[in-house]
């Protein structure tokens, strides 16, 4: 992997005005790369992309991205009760081309019912974003980031409450969007998944590690990144066995 | 009288076609503008914004100048002391709005109540849409015309802003300026509409017009146009009522749209606990999964 960096740390510091809640990022992922963040709750995962969308300034060292990224958020931080359709959704990813203050273009209608059909979801386009599935509304989420056409994409746990069948089909709309050479930065809980992605990231509030799975993802890296959350199940001569266990607090 | 008689009858009246025209000017912009109020949850600053103007309502009215003046310098300075008093860390911004506006409040009705001041103390606070002048219908057009024209142009970052405020950013938006420039055009429609409706009937005409409509409606712009035209038919039949039946014009027509609010939503009422549960899944999505563990 020789392409000039699209996504760049260097010696980055995050914070919310307090002390830093992620430090240490030193990373650069190329053009056309799938990266795996990994990280307990808290870790920092939600801050790294706070950070990379420009929500929050570096309180130290570098943190760029090519072009403007796209955020596809975990569905239950949108507005589920607010009336809009998968199209209305999809359309929005058109307020990136500027000119905010004017309706949407035909122009971007189209865009947004071809992104909706790339997706699998063109005949749900007037449904209701709320009254979708977890995993639809995921889809449409990354719908409206085809109609912006970013060419890096920060997706936030994408395949947390999504059905198997549904997660299948995510996973392979990642394979085709980074085929096409756009960059997809994807937080996860899921270690083992996490294997298929090109590289990995492991956070807890600071950079644990970075580098492919086979390198990176080895029990000391594991037990310093998730501590008591994880259970390795064995590191024979394969690949770590490691479960996540999530602690929740309510 | 006939029915006939019963609808023409406030219209032979120079004083109440100019009340309708007043609460159907108001209705139609504060009605589409409270969408967003009740959307980005500013109801409360709206209503401490109404409340704290007071003084300002009250020193115009003393000077003799127009009322809608007095109301933009009363919203200014409530706005900066709330901000200001929120700056300190030791209270919250809650409290710290409920302190402020209590006591503009309570500067206001000092001012009303000295002995030089002309009664209009009533008024002033709960509206008199039958005595609004050719300054206030002009007012209220010119913010029909300018409150319109911003909330098209906002339209799409406003709704981008609201459905996810991250996603917004990673568009462009910036989510703070588009907050900033709808507590803009707030403060605008309140000033104008206070001098119809008063500084403590104001609100309804705000917060009640989307309570009405929201769940009943399937784009912000199908919410917008349900509650600019829920709100012209209530501040109508409140004008209506307070012509037939004697009662206080703008009191009816507050009631008429707290009344409207209280019809739209009891047919989707739930009680908050149920609301809470499927807050994170919405009513019509099945159950998430529990966190299995990664294998």
């Amino acid at each position: 992997m020789t392409a000039a960096p699209v996504v760049l740390a260097s010696g980055a510091a995050l914070g919310y005005g307090g002390a830093p809640v992620l430090q240490d990022l030193d990373f650069a992922v190329p053009a056309g790369t799938s990266v795996g963040v990994l990280g307990p709750n808290g870790g920092g995962k939600t801050t790294l992309f706070a950070g990379l969308v420009g929500a929050l300034a570096p309180e130290a060292g570098e943190l760029e991205v090519q072009g403007r990224p796209a955020y596809v958020a975990q569905t239950d931080r949108t507005r589920l009760d607010f009336p809009v359709s998968a199209l209305d959704v999809a359309l929005m990813g058109s307020l990136a081309r500027g000119r905010w203050w004017l309706p949407a273009s035909r122009a971007d209608r189209r865009a947004a019912s071809l992104s909706l059909e790339r997706v699998g979801l063109g005949a749900e386009s007037g449904t209701r974003f709320g009254e979708l599935s977890g995993g639809q509304r995921q889809r449409v989420l990354i719908a409206r980031a085809l109609v912006q056409d970013a060419r890096v994409l920060l997706l936030d746990e994408p395949l947390a409450g999504v059905d198997p069948a549904s997660a299948e089909g995510i996973e392979g709309l990642f394979s085709a969007l980074r085929d096409e050479g756009r960059t997809l930065l994807v937080s996860t809980h899921d270690v083992q998944s996490a294997r298929a992605f090109d590289l990995v990231l492991c956070l807890n509030r600071r950079q644990v590690a970075f580098g492919t799975p086979a390198e990176a993802l080895g029990r000391d890296v594991l037990e310093a990144t998730y501590g008591s959350e994880i259970v390795v199940l064995d590191d024979g001569d394969g690949p770590v066995r490691a479960v996540t266990v999530q602690h929740h607090d309510h | 009288m006939d029915a006939l008689d019963l609808l023409l009858d406030p219209l032979r009246s120079g004083i109440d076609r100019r009340a309708l025209a007043e609460v159907a000017l108001l209705g139609v912009i504060c009605g589409g503008l409270s969408f967003w109020v009740v959307g980005y949850r500013l109801a409360y600053p709206a209503e401490s914004l109404a409340h704290g103007l007071l003084p300002g309502l009250v020193l115009a009215s003393l000077a003799g100048a127009p009322l809608v003046l007095g109301a933009l310098g009363g919203v200014a300075v409530a706005a900066a002391l709330v901000a200001l008093a929120a700056r300190d860390e030791r209270i919250d911004a809650d409290t710290a709005t409920a302190v402020v506006v209590t006591g503009m409040f309570g500067l206001g009705a000092l001012l009303a109540l000295a002995p030089e001041t002309p009664a209009r103390l009533g008024e002033l606070l709960f509206g008199d849409p039958l005595g609004v002048t050719d300054a206030d219908l002009a007012a209220a057009g010119a913010l029909v015309v300018v409150g319109g024209l911003a909330l098209a142009a906002l339209h799409r970052p406003l709704a981008a802003t609201a459905f996810d405020p991250v996603g917004a950013r990673s568009l462009g938006i910036a989510p703070a300026r588009v907050e900033l420039a709808l507590l803009l055009l707030l403060s605008v429609a309140l000033a104008v509409a206070v001098t119809g409706l008063g500084s403590l009937l104001v609100l309804a005409v705000l917060v009640a017009p989307a309570v009405a409509v929201r769940r009943h409606t399937s784009s912000p712009f199908a919410a917008m146009t349900a509650g600019a035209g829920l709100a012209v038919a209530a501040g109508a039949i409140g004008i209506y009522a307070s012509h037939h039946l004697g009662t206080a014009a703008g009191a009816s027509v507050a009631l008429a749209l707290v009344l409207a609010a209280a019809v739209g939503a009891l047919g989707t009422f739930r009680p908050a606990a149920a609301a809470r549960r499927s807050r994170a899944g919405g009513s019509a999505i099945p159950p998430r999964r529990p966190p299995s563990p990664g294998l």
